[in-house]
């Protein structure tokens, strides 16, 4: 069997002397969804971080397109085909969702205007407003500049950090038709979610952490229906 | 004729020299709203940044007039400008190297680096004496005025005299010109916009592949440009004396703030507010009320010149209280 397209494997670290991640294993298949999901707590944020270098590993590897980057920075990461949207600040307020856009393009010496165009295409709610300050949008539109902005480095893995956080159920899954249709484009998806059920079920692959540690892992429909993660993760 | 007399003494005594000296106050705040925005703390040393700048300027100025070289009817320090840019340049990179640097590495609180800069602002102070001596220097040549009193009174028959001085329309057109130049830097340029975004969400910018050292030279590099022209504009309108622009640091700082720091476009009102503010409380308006006619025997004036400072001080603590974050919304204190 051919190497994942990314594969973080045993992950062990944290931000002070206590680790957070304890032996996390993450991979994902080029155009595959993953999600990873679990209790507050659990490291799935850290999780994130780890693979996107924004944390030191004690243990463990990251492997992107079959290149170790364990040692690399975030920035390095970014030029290697990643895409991070964080949880909160992801987008530039006072600037417009088009200069959002070029900023998310900074490292791009090419015409970058049909990625524009693509981004526009996929959000037709924030191209309306491509000339109005990013932080004057709605919540939901908000997201979608920050993922547009992660879209303009045109990455190979796309990783988004609970991208559904405190917007309306529509938005929610108006977001995740759009990602999925992302993915659908070759991307990589990587994404931590509050909403687990919702987002277990546009997951090709679903972890559940407890503890910095992987407990399930298995196809998104799979983790739905198992009755022991359904009791103690999905409530019910 | 009476309100036309009026018109033209609150022109004359109030208006153009708040203009001017606001244009010159909106210079300075600009440079302290940019080091806001991009490096997260008040700069005290600007002040003294502006002084040493000119201190240059003047040096350069004089060096130019021994050659024999002017500029006609405009003040050769104008020509000595970008030297003195230039210079004031190369020390305050250096002083981001050798200072500010640290800290941020350090990812100090942004306390630590305003007190950093009040010790590069004595520092910067000190060097400036040094330099020029602490005399009053007088540096404008070429013309004096554009308009001057006679030649008004001559024109219109009014009894109210105007002048407008050289050095400040001088002042107000190479403010325009700062002030376009710069906003199109920030809004069309890809460097431009990515001190904009730095200064909107650093991390972000971070991840986006800017590269924070770059747009913290770019940002000193703007920022004395502007000290080093608000200062030579600020000498050529009233005089060069160490001691004022040091003092000049409160009502740039009250511009900025009233403004908004971090937000340019703030910067630019609020030294125009600042400075009208000033002027007119410190006016004696009894002249005008005069021509209006109300004879009184008190000079009307709300201040005396000497305390022009509170002016600034009330400003400064009226919008901290009511609107902290300036009346451009930049960010709160």
């Amino acid at each position: 069997m051919a190497e994942p397209y990314l594969s973080a494997t045993d992950m062990r670290g944290g931000y002070g002397k206590a680790d957070i991640l304890n032996g996390c294993t993450l991979t994902v298949e080029r155009g595959q969804i993953a999600v990873i999901v679990g209790p507050n707590g659990a490291g799935k944020s850290t999780a994130m971080k780890a693979v996107f270098g924004m944390l030191n590993l004690r243990e463990g590897s990251v492997r992107l397109a079959g290149e170790d980057i364990t040692q690399l920075t975030p920035q390095e990461r970014v030029r290697k085909g990643m895409g991070f949207v964080p949880q909160t600040h992801n987008i530039f307020p006072t600037m417009t969702v088009e200069e959002n856009l070029e900023m998310g393009a900074f490292i791009r010496d090419d015409d970058f205007r049909d990625t524009m165009e693509q981004v526009y295409t996929l959000f037709p709610a924030v191209a309306e407003k491509r000339k109005q300050n990013a932080g004057e949008l709605s919540g939901g539109q908000r997201q979608q500049v920050a993922v547009g902005r992660a879209l303009m480095t045109r990455p190979s893995l796309l990783m988004l950090d609970e991208p559904t956080a405190g917007v309306s159920p529509i938005v929610m899954d108006e977001l995740f038709d759009r990602i999925i249709e992302v993915a659908r484009t070759g991307i990589s998806i990587l994404m931590v979610e509050q909403n687990a059920r919702q987002a277990l079920e546009i997951a090709d692959i679903g972890y559940v952490l407890v503890q910095g540690a992987n407990r399930y892992t298995d196809t998104g429909q799979a983790l739905l229906a198992d009755p022991e993660v359904r009791r103690t993760f999905l409530g019910g | 004729m009476d309100i036309l007399n009026a018109l033209v003494a609150i022109l004359n005594f109030v208006v153009i020299p708040a203009a001017a000296y606001g244009a010159q106050l909106a210079l300075g705040a600009l440079g302290v709203t940019l080091i806001y925005g991009i490096l997260r703390f008040s700069n005290f040393a600007h002040g003294d940044t502006m002084a040493f700048g000119t201190a240059l300027v003047i040096l350069v100025t004089w060096g130019l007039q021994a050659l024999g070289i002017s500029l006609g009817p405009l003040p050769t320090a104008l020509l000595a400008l970008p030297i003195g840019i230039a210079l004031t340049s190369v020390l305050v990179l250096g002083v981001d190297r050798a200072v500010y640097r640290f800290y941020r590495r350090k990812r100090s609180a942004p306390i630590i680096l305003v007190m950093a800069s009040v010790g590069v602002m004595f520092i910067m102070n000190g060097l400036t004496r040094l330099v020029i001596g602490v005399d009053e220097i007088r540096f404008d040549d070429g013309a004096r005025f554009l308009i001057s009193v006679q030649q008004f009174r001559a024109w219109t028959g009014l009894s109210e005299g105007l002048s407008l001085r050289v050095s400040q329309a001088l002042t107000l057109v190479v403010t325009a010109l700062a002030c376009w130049a710069l906003f199109r830097f920030l809004n069309r340029s890809r460097a431009g916009k990515a001190m904009r975004a730095y200064s909107d969400n650093e991390d972000l910018a971070l991840l986006s592949g800017i590269d924070p050292e770059r747009v913290v030279r770019l940002t000193w590099l703007i920022a004395a440009a502007l000290a080093v022209t608000a200062g030579t504009l600020y000498g050529l309108d009233k005089s060069f004396k160490v001691f004022n622009y040091f003092q000049i640091l409160l009502p740039i700082f009250a511009a900025s703030i009233v403004g908004g720091l971090g937000n340019p476009l703030g910067a630019v009102a609020g030294g125009f507010i600042v400075a009208f503010s000033e002027v007119a409380v410190t006016y004696p308006w009894r002249k005008i009320a005069a021509y209006l006619g109300f004879e009184t025997d008190g000079l009307l004036q709300l201040l005396s010149t000497e305390y022009k400072f509170a002016v600034s001080f009330v400003i400064l603590i009226v919008v901290l209280l009511f609107r902290p974050t300036g009346l451009f919304r930049g960010k709160s204190v």
